[in-house]
C-alpha cells in the first residue's frame, strides 16, 4: 500500500496541471472565438501578419 | 437614409472616427460588428482585405460574436477610410458600442467556467477515492486505510466545493439576507449540509462520506448555469443609453459672440446654440439662423431628411446633415420629445419586466415546499422515528439532494441553449431569457416599414445612359453629405471630387462650368416645370415612389436620376408565410402615407398606419393586446424603441440603430427576413419541450421524495438518480435540433431575390 503515498499525490498533481493549463487557456482568449478558430485551420496559406502583425511590415521598404 | 449616425457608411458618411481609441503604443484601435460574417471565407476575406492596407497593424474578426478587432497606425479618421474599404466588400461595419458590457458579461462566464473546471477536478479525484473505498467495503480495507482516504477526499473536495460553489452560496446569500427564496437556497443548502455531515463522518471514523457526490451535483449545476448565462447575454438598459445621447454637450452662443460648449442642462429657454453640420441636435428649439437638412428620423421615422429654415422647430436627437444653423432654444431635458421617449420606454421596459421565465414561477412554490419537506423528514424521523440527529440528518440531506432542482435547473437552459444555437445559424440572436417563451404564443406581428420591410439604401431605378454626365453628377455628389448625393457619388466612385461645388440646403448643388453653372438637385432647383416635363421622361416612373433627383447644364438636356426604396428580400414570402399561419400582419410606420401605403399594397397587408410617432405605436400595439394579440414587433430605429420594448416580443435587424438592438429581444442577422417564421416555429417548440422537461422533472420528484423521506435513498443514489435526471432532460431538449419543419422557407432565402418596388409583380403574386 505504500505505493499510494506517491500515486495519490501524483494523480492530484497530474489533475492540476491539467486545471492549470485550462485557467492558462482561459484567460488567453483561448475560448473566446471557437467557431473562428474551427474555420483558420482550413486556410491553406500562411498569415504571418495576423498573429505577429509587425513583423513583416517591418521588411517591406 | 435613416439613423445616419449609427449607420454604416456609406448610407450617409458615417463618422466612425470617434469611437477610435488610442492604444498605449500610438496605434488606433476599433471594434466593429461585421453582421454579414458568416463563414470562414467571410473572415479571411475581410482580414485580408484590411492587412492589404498600408497602416493596418492587425485585424481580426471574431466568428462567433462578429466582432473585428482592428488596428492601425496614422491618423483616427483612417477609420472611415477602412469601414469603406469592407462596405464596398460587401461587408457593412458598424462600430461596437456595448463593448465594456461584454467585457464586464465575459468576466462572468469566465469565473462559471473556472467553477466548472475546478469542480470537475475536485470530482474526478475524489471519485477516484471513492471508488477506491468503494471496493474495499467488498474487499479488505482496513479502517485505517479508510479514513485515510476519507481525509484525503476531504482535503480535495473542501477548497473545491468552496471555490465552485461561490455562485450558488452568494445567489442564496443574497436571497437569505432579503428574506427571499430562489432555487440557489435549497441547492446551498443541500451542499453545505451534505458537506457538514462528510466532514463530520471523516472525524468520528463514519464508514460513509459523499464529497463525491457533492462535487459531481455542484459540476452538473454549473453546467445549467453556464448554459444559461451564455444564452441570455447581458442584461442591458437602453434607457441609460438613451439617456446618454441626451446629455451630449451643446455649443452655446455667449453674448460676445464666441461659443462655448455646455451640457444641455446648463442651457435656458430662449439661449442661442450653434449647430455644426453632421452634428445631432441637443435640445428643441427654433432656428433663427441657416437652413439644413435634417434627419428626424430618430424621433419620428420620416425616411427623407427635412429641410428647413428659419422659424422652423427642431427637434433634440435629429441630425443636422448639410448646413450649420443657428437655433433659439425652447426647452431642454426632461422637456424635449427625447425624453418623452425614454420615459415611454422606461414604462414599457418596466411592464415587460413582469414576465418571469417559466421556471422561476416553478421554483416559486417548489423551494419552500423542498425545504419543508427535508425539515419535516428531519424532524420525524428524530422525534418520531427515534433516530438520532446525525442520522436523521442525513435523511433530511437525502431529500434535498434528490429533489434539487438538478433536472429542473438545466430543463430551461438546455432547451434554450438547443433553440437558440439553432436560431443563431439561422442568423437569429437570442438576447432575453424570456424571449422564446413570449414569441411561442404570437398570433400578431407589427412591422415598421423602413429598415425592416424595405432595405436603408434607396435602388437607383433610373441613370442616365451618358456616362459624361454620370462623371459630372458624381464628382459633384462627392462633395455633399446628402444620402441621395451619397448614392449617385457612389456610381462613379473615381470620379475626382468638384472642388467649386456649392450646396444650397434642401435644394441641391451648383458649379460653375464653362457657360454657365451645373445643377444637381430637385427639379425645381434645376429650373424645369416637373408637369411640363417630356412624357418620355417620366413615363418609367412606375409607382409614382420614385425620388428624382437632376441634372442640368448648358447646352444639355436635362437628365434624371431616380430612387425607389427596395423591399428586403423575401419580405413578401414572409408576409405571406406568416399570413398562412394565422398570423395578423401590419404596418406600423412613422414614414409618409404613400410610400407605407404602396408597401403595404405591394406585400398584401391589409391594415397599415402611417406618420406614427413612438406614442402612436405604443397605442397601436397596446390596442391589440387589449383584443387578445400576442405582438411581435420588428423595428429598427430609435423612434421604434419604445414600441419593441412594449410588444410581447420584438425583433430588430442586426444594422439597427444601438439602442433599438438593446430594447428588442432577438436581433436577426443579414438581409433577409425569411427566418421570421422559421423563428416562430422553434420558439413553440421549444415552449413544449421546456414544458415537457419541467413536467418530467415534477413527476420524478413526486415518485422519488416519498423513497427519500422514508429513508431508502443513500445520497449516493439520490446523486446517480439526480444526474439520470439530467441526462433525460439534455436528451429530450437535444431532439430540437432535429427540427425542419420551415426548412423550404429557409433555403428560399436568396439574398439576390430583392423585390424592387418600381417593378410591377405580376397580379397573381399580390
Amino acid at each position: 500500500m505504500d505505493v499510494l503515498l506517491f500515486l495519490i499525490p501524483f494523480a492530484l498533481l497530474l489533475s492540476a496541471v491539467g486545471l492549470i493549463g485550462f485557467f492558462w487557456a482561459l484567460k488567453n482568449g483561448q475560448f473566446d472565438d471557437l467557431q473562428g478558430a474551427a474555420e483558420r485551420i482550413l486556410y491553406t496559406d500562411d498569415h504571418p501578419e495576423h498573429a505577429e502583425p509587425n513583423l513583416d511590415r517591418e521588411r517591406e521598404p | 437614409m435613416r439613423h445616419t449616425i449609427e449607420r454604416p457608411a456609406p448610407a450617409a458618411g458615417a463618422d466612425v472616427a470617434g469611437s477610435c481609441e488610442m492604444q498605449p503604443d500610438g496605434s488606433w484601435q476599433l471594434h466593429l460588428l461585421v453582421s454579414d460574417v458568416t463563414c470562414g471565407g467571410c473572415v479571411r476575406k475581410v482580414e485580408e482585405a484590411l492587412a492589404a492596407e498600408p497602416n493596418v497593424l492587425s485585424a481580426r474578426v471574431n466568428l462567433s460574436t462578429r466582432r473585428l478587432a482592428l488596428n492601425w497606425q496614422g491618423s483616427a479618421d483612417l477609420a472611415n477610410a477602412y469601414v469603406q474599404r469592407l462596405s464596398g466588400l460587401g461587408y457593412p461595419a458598424s462600430v461596437y458600442r456595448t463593448e465594456a458590457l461584454l467585457e464586464k458579461d465575459k468576466s462572468v462566464e469566465k469565473r462559471l467556467v473556472m467553477a466548472l473546471a475546478v469542480a470537475f477536478f475536485g470530482a474526478a479525484n475524489v471519485m477516484m477515492l471513492a471508488w477506491a473505498v468503494w471496493a474495499g467495503h467488498f474487499a479488505t480495507m482496513g479502517q485505517g486505510t479508510r479514513d485515510f482516504f476519507h481525509w484525503i477526499a476531504a482535503l480535495i473536495a473542501v477548497p473545491c466545493i468552496y471555490y465552485s460553489g461561490q455562485p450558488f452560496f452568494s445567489s442564496a446569500w443574497r436571497a437569505m439576507s432579503k428574506r427571499q427564496t430562489n432555487m440557489d437556497v435549497p441547492i446551498s443548502v443541500g451542499v453545505v449540509l451534505t458537506t457538514a455531515m462528510s466532514i463530520y463522518e471523516t472525524m468520528t471514523s463514519g464508514p460513509h462520506v459523499y464529497f463525491d457526490g457533492v462535487l459531481m451535483l455542484l459540476f452538473l449545476l454549473l453546467v445549467g448555469r453556464y448554459l444559461d448565462h451564455k444564452v441570455r447575454g447581458t442584461a442591458r438598459s437602453a434607457v441609460h443609453d438613451l439617456a446618454m445621447l441626451a446629455g451630449q454637450p451643446v455649443n452655446r452662443i455667449e453674448a460676445d459672440g464666441t461659443l462655448r460648449s455646455v451640457p444641455p442642462e446648463k442651457l435656458a429657454r430662449g439661449d442661442l446654440v450653434h449647430i455644426a453640420a453632421g452634428e445631432r441636435i441637443g435640445v428643441d428649439g427654433e432656428i433663427t439662423e441657416g437652413q439644413s437638412s435634417v434627419d428626424t428620423a430618430l424621433i419620428d421615422g420620416e425616411t427623407t431628411p427635412k429641410d428647413l429654415a428659419v422659424g422652423a422647430p427642431v427637434l433634440a436627437g435629429t441630425m443636422n446633415l448639410t448646413g450649420p444653423l443657428v437655433a433659439k432654444v425652447k426647452s431642454v431635458g426632461e422637456a424635449t420629445v427625447l425624453a418623452e421617449i425614454v420615459r415611454l420606454l422606461e414604462a414599457a421596459e418596466q411592464k415587460k419586466g413582469r414576465y418571469r421565465a417559466f421556471a422561476d414561477k416553478v421554483i416559486e412554490w417548489y423551494s419552500p415546499t423542498v425545504h419543508t419537506l427535508a425539515l419535516a423528514a428531519f424532524l420525524g424521523w428524530w422525534l418520531l422515528g427515534g433516530l438520532d440527529v446525525p442520522e436523521a440528518l442525513m435523511i433530511a440531506v437525502c431529500v434535498l439532494i434528490i429533489t434539487c432542482p438538478c433536472a429542473l435547473g438545466l430543463a430551461v437552459p438546455i432547451t434554450q441553449v438547443v433553440a437558440a444555437g439553432k436560431l443563431s445559424r439561422l442568423g437569429v440572436l437570442v438576447k432575453s431569457d424570456t424571449a422564446l417563451e413570449r414569441l411561442a404564443n404570437i398570433n400578431a406581428v407589427i412591422f415598421d416599414k423602413t429598415g425592416t420591410l424595405t432595405t436603408l439604401q434607396p435602388e437607383l431605378v433610373q441613370r442616365p445612359n451618358d456616362d459624361t454626365a454620370v462623371r459630372l453628377a458624381s464628382s459633384m455628389a462627392a462633395a455633399s453629405r446628402h444620402p441621395l448625393s451619397q448614392a449617385i457619388g457612389s456610381l462613379m466612385p473615381d470620379a475626382r471630387r468638384a472642388k467649386q461645388v456649392e450646396e444650397h440646403p434642401g435644394e441641391g448643388l451648383a458649379m460653375p462650368v464653362e457657360g454657365g453653372e451645373a445643377r444637381l438637385g430637385s427639379a425645381r432647383w434645376c429650373g424645369l416645370d416637373a408637369d411640363a416635363l417630356e412624357p418620355s421622361a417620366t413615363s418609367t416612373s412606375q409607382s409614382g415612389l420614385e425620388t428624382e433627383v437632376w441634372l442640368t447644364r448648358p447646352d444639355h438636356e436635362p437628365v434624371r436620376f431616380a430612387f425607389a426604396p427596395v423591399l428586403r428580400p423575401d419580405a413578401l414570402e414572409t408576409v405571406k408565410d406568416l399570413q398562412a399561419h394565422n398570423i395578423y400582419v401590419e404596418i406600423v410606420s412613422g414614414d409618409r402615407g404613400p410610400f407605407v401605403e404602396a408597401i403595404a399594397d405591394q406585400l398584401g397587408i391589409e391594415h397599415w398606419q402611417a406618420q406614427s410617432t413612438p406614442a402612436d405605436k405604443i397605442t397601436r400595439i397596446e390596442a391589440l393586446q387589449t383584443q387578445g394579440y400576442k405582438v411581435l414587433m420588428v423595428g429598427d430605429g430609435l423612434n421604434d424603441t419604445p414600441a419593441l420594448a412594449a410588444a410581447d416580443a420584438s425583433l430588430a435587424p442586426a444594422m439597427a440603430a444601438d439602442i433599438s438592438r438593446r430594447a428588442a429581444d432577438l436581433v436577426f442577422q443579414g438581409a433577409s427576413l425569411g427566418v421570421l417564421p422559421t423563428m416562430l416555429s422553434i420558439a413553440a417548440r421549444t415552449q413544449r419541450i421546456v414544458g415537457q422537461n419541467i413536467a418530467f422533472a415534477i413527476a420524478y420528484n413526486l415518485i422519488l421524495i416519498p423513497v427519500a423521506v422514508a429513508g431508502l435513498v443513500t445520497p449516493w443514489i439520490a446523486a446517480i438518480a439526480m444526474a439520470l435526471s439530467s441526462l433525460i432532460v439534455t436528451g429530450n431538449a437535444l431532439r430540437l435540433d432535429g427540427l425542419n419543419p420551415f426548412q423550404a422557407i429557409a433555403t428560399r432565402a436568396n439574398p439576390q431575390a430583392a423585390i424592387n418596388l418600381s417593378r410591377p409583380i405580376p397580379a397573381g403574386q399580390r
